[in-house]
């Protein structure tokens, strides 16, 4: 079913690690240094915001990937989780900044993200295909104008500033090595749900709805249910993306939730590919290295040129993304492989 | 011509007592084309039927009425005496119906084995499961037996995509032999299958536990009446005769139409 980029290598069933797979230790190694010799720029702005950037990918991956259900909506949904951090939380915009503690503050905003995912996916599951994009697109729309001309709660054009992460423990979360931490472990917690989740049952009947709604029916399932879920589920990790976004800017406003910045995260998730969870993440790290160093190559006006072009080769060299490229890639250089048909 | 049908029907199964699947004044109309035209059925709890007729006589759109694919234009659908007319196609299924496709309608995204536990999962109630199912898992176990019965025990593992169109057509069956089904449709199951296919597919039909009734459409009339004590003829959306297969044979208004005039 989905590939995995990183396979076991070892034959033994029970070994530990050949269970979690080398590649996976070897990452992991490299996510946990990474930040003790990076710079605090390469560790916030390059690490952290590729994380989640990743998560919000992670979200399309799960929606696209698994259920077939391609959205524009997910920096929309990340975004009511952020807007519900800086309303109910504290900011020094004037404006609301009720100041509940951070504990009911994050449950809270996720679970409002869910719902409003969960609604986007109900107004768009009786479709499919490039009608979904199109309502998601809409939906997106709607809401960045929405929020960047109602004054009354969302603070208009302006937004809201001074949102801040927690002081939890003694450790203030916004510095930049505890950040890029509370961002892996998120990310690292949301990537294995996924993972696990892909194989289990609901999982399973996600990817069975993709293939075959008709059949799904006549299986017994309620297939608008399932996707409705899934939609649920999916704006779990795009709310937990939206509360770490908006405390990595520390304010948010309608040019987060852009139709710009939609269309990143489409972007981001399949450069990377949708065939496996950790897609969504190579992805990330590829467009957000080519958003901050394209400006010193070719000028800051033609930086997006240069990521469209990136966009257009590695989907046209392979439609899995990067992921496809790996596999290609592996294939050539399996071992004693004679085989010219990969 | 219908209203007779119905009380031959009627006749056969009095004293049999339940009664799986009754169809009343069931139409189906597409716009202008009336596919399916007051069709009247009564079949009993465990009865075994072929439904015969030519290409667009209506069988696979009764089929999709009955299972809720399409909705009825009139008429009413009673399941085990409950009106499921009004029903969702999914609350049908968990009632006990189930149906295959005549092209196959598969999961090419799943193996065999994940396929067929689906199957089985989707009329209990942890459908909305987020663990994975253990090896010990009820429906896990039901699987394989019912992989067992269909000889795709081997090919559990496999990709449904790569599979064969033989084996595909044999998941189909194992996806309707799944969760304890009451009663159910066979859409032309033998279609493109190889002789020793159809040998098997006769015998997996003939070992369905007794209670358990079907509705099969198969234009190889070889399979069809091997596998069933009963036939409705169907042409041009109406159901126009119904006997034992002798009697079918045998009438020559089915003759002319269906199996062309002259043979005896």
């Amino acid at each position: 079913m989905t590939t995995e980029p990183f396979p076991d290598q070892a034959p033994a069933r029970n070994d530990l690690i050949a269970r979690i797979g080398a590649g996976h230790l070897a990452l992991a190694a490299v996510l946990l240094v990474f930040p003790f010799v990076a710079s605090d720029f390469f560790t916030t702005q390059i690490g952290a915001y590729s994380l989640i950037f990743g998560m919000l990918g992670l979200s399309l991956m799960w929606l696209a990937g698994y259920g077939g259900m391609v959205s524009l909506a997910q920096i929309t949904i990340a975004g009511i989780a952020g807007y519900t951090v800086a309303i109910f939380g504290e900011n020094s915009a004037d404006v609301h900044g009720f100041g509940w503690p951070w504990w009911v503050l994050v449950p809270f905003a996720v679970l409002i993200a869910a719902l409003a995912s969960a609604l986007v996916g109900w107004v768009s599951v009786r479709t499919s295909g490039i009608y979904t994009i199109m309502i998601t697109l809409a939906v997106a729309t709607a809401m960045f104008y929405f929020a960047q001309q109602n004054y009354t709660l969302f603070n208009g054009f302006p937004g809201f500033a001074g949102v801040k992460a927690p002081v939890v423990f003694g450790i203030d979360w916004r510095d930049p090595m505890p950040f890029y931490f509370l961002s892996l472990g998120v990310a690292i917690l949301c990537y294995l749900a996924v993972l696990y989740a892909s194989k289990s049952t609901f999982g399973l009947t996600l990817q069975a709805t993709r293939d075959n709604q008709r059949r799904m029916r006549a299986l017994g399932y309620d297939v608008t249910m399932h996707k409705v879920f899934a939609w649920f589920l999916a704006g779990i990790i795009a709310g937990l993306a939206g509360i770490l976004l908006v405390w990595f800017n520390g304010r948010i406003s309608p040019g987060t939730i852009n139709v710009g910045a939609a269309i990143n995260v489409l972007i981001i998730t399949v450069i990377g590919g949708l065939r496996h969870p950790i897609g969504p993440f190579l992805g990330a790290v590829v467009v957000i290295l080519m958003q901050t160093f394209a400006i010193d190559i070719v000028g800051a006006e033609r930086f997006n040129t240069l990521i469209g072009l990136l966009f257009l080769v590695i989907v046209f060299v392979s439609p899995d993304g990067i992921l496809g490229l790996w596999e290609k890639a592996k294939a050539h250089l399996a071992p004693g492989s004679l085989r010219s048909d990969i | 011509m219908a209203k007779q049908d119905t009380n031959l029907a009627a006749s056969r199964l009095e004293g049999t007592g339940a009664c799986a699947l009754e169809l009343s004044g069931v139409a189906r109309h597409f716009g202008a084309l009336i596919a399916l035209s007051d069709i009247n059925m009564r079949i009993a709890a465990g009865e075994r039927r072929a439904v015969l007729g030519s290409n667009g006589a209506g069988k696979t759109t009764l089929f999709n009425a009955i299972t809720g694919d399409f909705e009825c234009t009139s008429g009413r659908i009673q399941f085990f005496g409950e009106d499921i007319t009004e029903i969702p196609a999914h609350e049908r299924i968990r009632r006990g119906l189930r149906r295959t496709y005549q092209i196959s309608q598969l999961f090419d995204g799943l193996s065999v084995l994940e396929s067929v536990f689906l199957a089985c999962r989707g009329v209990s109630r942890r459908r909305f499961s987020l663990l994975r199912p253990m090896d010990r898992d009820a429906n896990m176990a039901q699987a394989h037996s019912i992989l067992h019965a269909v000889h795709l025990e081997d090919d559990r593992d496999l990709l449904v995509s790569t599979l064969s169109h033989g084996r595909k057509r044999q998941l189909e069956i194992a996806l309707a032999l799944a969760g304890a089904p009451r009663f159910i449709l066979f859409d032309e199951p033998a279609a493109g299958l190889s002789p020793t296919e159809r040998r098997d597919l006769v015998a997996i039909l003939n070992a369905l536990p007794d209670h358990v009734g079907y509705i099969i459409i198969e234009h190889d009339l070889d399979v069809a009446l091997r596998v069933s004590k009963y036939v409705s003829m169907m042409h041009n959306g109406r159901v126009f005769k119904e006997g034992t297969p002798e009697e079918i044979e045998n009438d020559a208004e089915v003759q002319a139409i269906y199996l062309g005039g002259g043979h005896g």
